[in-house]
């Protein structure tokens, strides 16, 4: 019940955002629809604590930033390697072991490594991700494990919810 | 102020476009679909997020920056879904990442 009407606020915050009207029968169908989407999606079944990873906005605030920051250092780099005559790439596959418990957590790691430009997750089987790196640098970076742990530390409490 | 916040935001909005050009560039020069998904990363991170903050300088503090942030954490959030699947598929379809060949062009792929 709680998930279905944060369902129902995001989606009010979203449909009035993108539309910005004021008027009472425009605001009437808005909400109308609304009710209809969050009725849909509990007659499906797909509310529950992993379409809607709360748990994980309080410490995502302090990862989102850090990420930001490694994309924007991971993207010099390798728009560095691009430009150069000669190009100095090492293109590896690697194993990786994710920390992660939960599958919002294992998303949540494997699509970070895949939006920081120089290596991208190419298989996921379990904790197990396989991981395409275009240089050294970018391999080592991910070897040295810090982004596992930060998704680890996000993930946090995520082993004990489960209601909704 | 305002000749300011123009500088910053056409500042913002041409390094977002020389991102998307060296991406680009980079889908050309590198050797395989694996690498050239470095590229695309690119792209869809630094190039759309350095346009979309140029724009959202330009547009000030009104409805039209929610719509841009909402934009950028859409494209954040689908782009690697889309890396990924685009990552299986040549998997699935049998192409071999080529591993450490740096930029040789005697590649067994033709017609490049």
């Amino acid at each position: 019940m709680l998930h279905a009407t944060l369902l129902g606020f995001a989606l009010s915050a979203l449909w009035w955002l993108l539309s910005g009207f004021t008027t009472p029968l425009i605001l009437s169908l808005g909400a109308g629809s609304i009710v209809a989407v969050v009725w849909i999606a509990w007659r499906m079944d797909v509310i529950d604590h992993e379409s809607h990873p709360l748990h994980m906005a309080p410490k995502g605030v302090l990862y989102f930033p850090w990420l930001l920051w490694e994309i924007v250092k991971a993207n010099i780099d390798i728009a560095k390697v691009i430009v150069q005559a000669k190009m100095p790439i090492h293109p590896q596959v690697m194993d990786l072991t994710a920390g992660q418990k939960s599958d919002a957590g294992l998303v949540t790691y494997a699509n970070s490594i895949t939006l920081t430009p120089g290596t991208v997750t190419i298989g996921v089987e379990a904790n197990a991700f396989l991981v395409h790196a275009l240089t050294d640098d970018a391999a080592a970076g991910l070897a040295s494990g810090d982004m596992d742990r930060r998704v680890s530390a996000m993930e946090g409490m995520s082993s004990r919810d489960g209601d909704g | 102020m305002a000749l300011a916040l123009d500088i910053l935001s056409w500042a913002a909005i041409i390094t977002g476009g020389a991102f998307c050009i060296i991406g680009a560039v980079g889908m050309i020069r590198l050797p395989d679909v694996f690498c050239r998904m470095h590229g695309v990363g690119i792209i869809d991170t630094m190039g759309i997020g350095m346009i979309i903050l140029g724009l959202a300088l330009q547009t000030g503090f009104n409805l039209t920056l929610a719509k841009l942030a909402m934009i950028l954490i859409f494209v954040l959030f689908t782009s690697p879904t889309a890396t990924h699947a685009l990552a299986r598929a040549a998997r699935y379809g049998g192409v071999e990442p080529q591993l450490d060949k740096p930029a040789k062009k005697e590649t067994d792929q033709s017609n490049t």
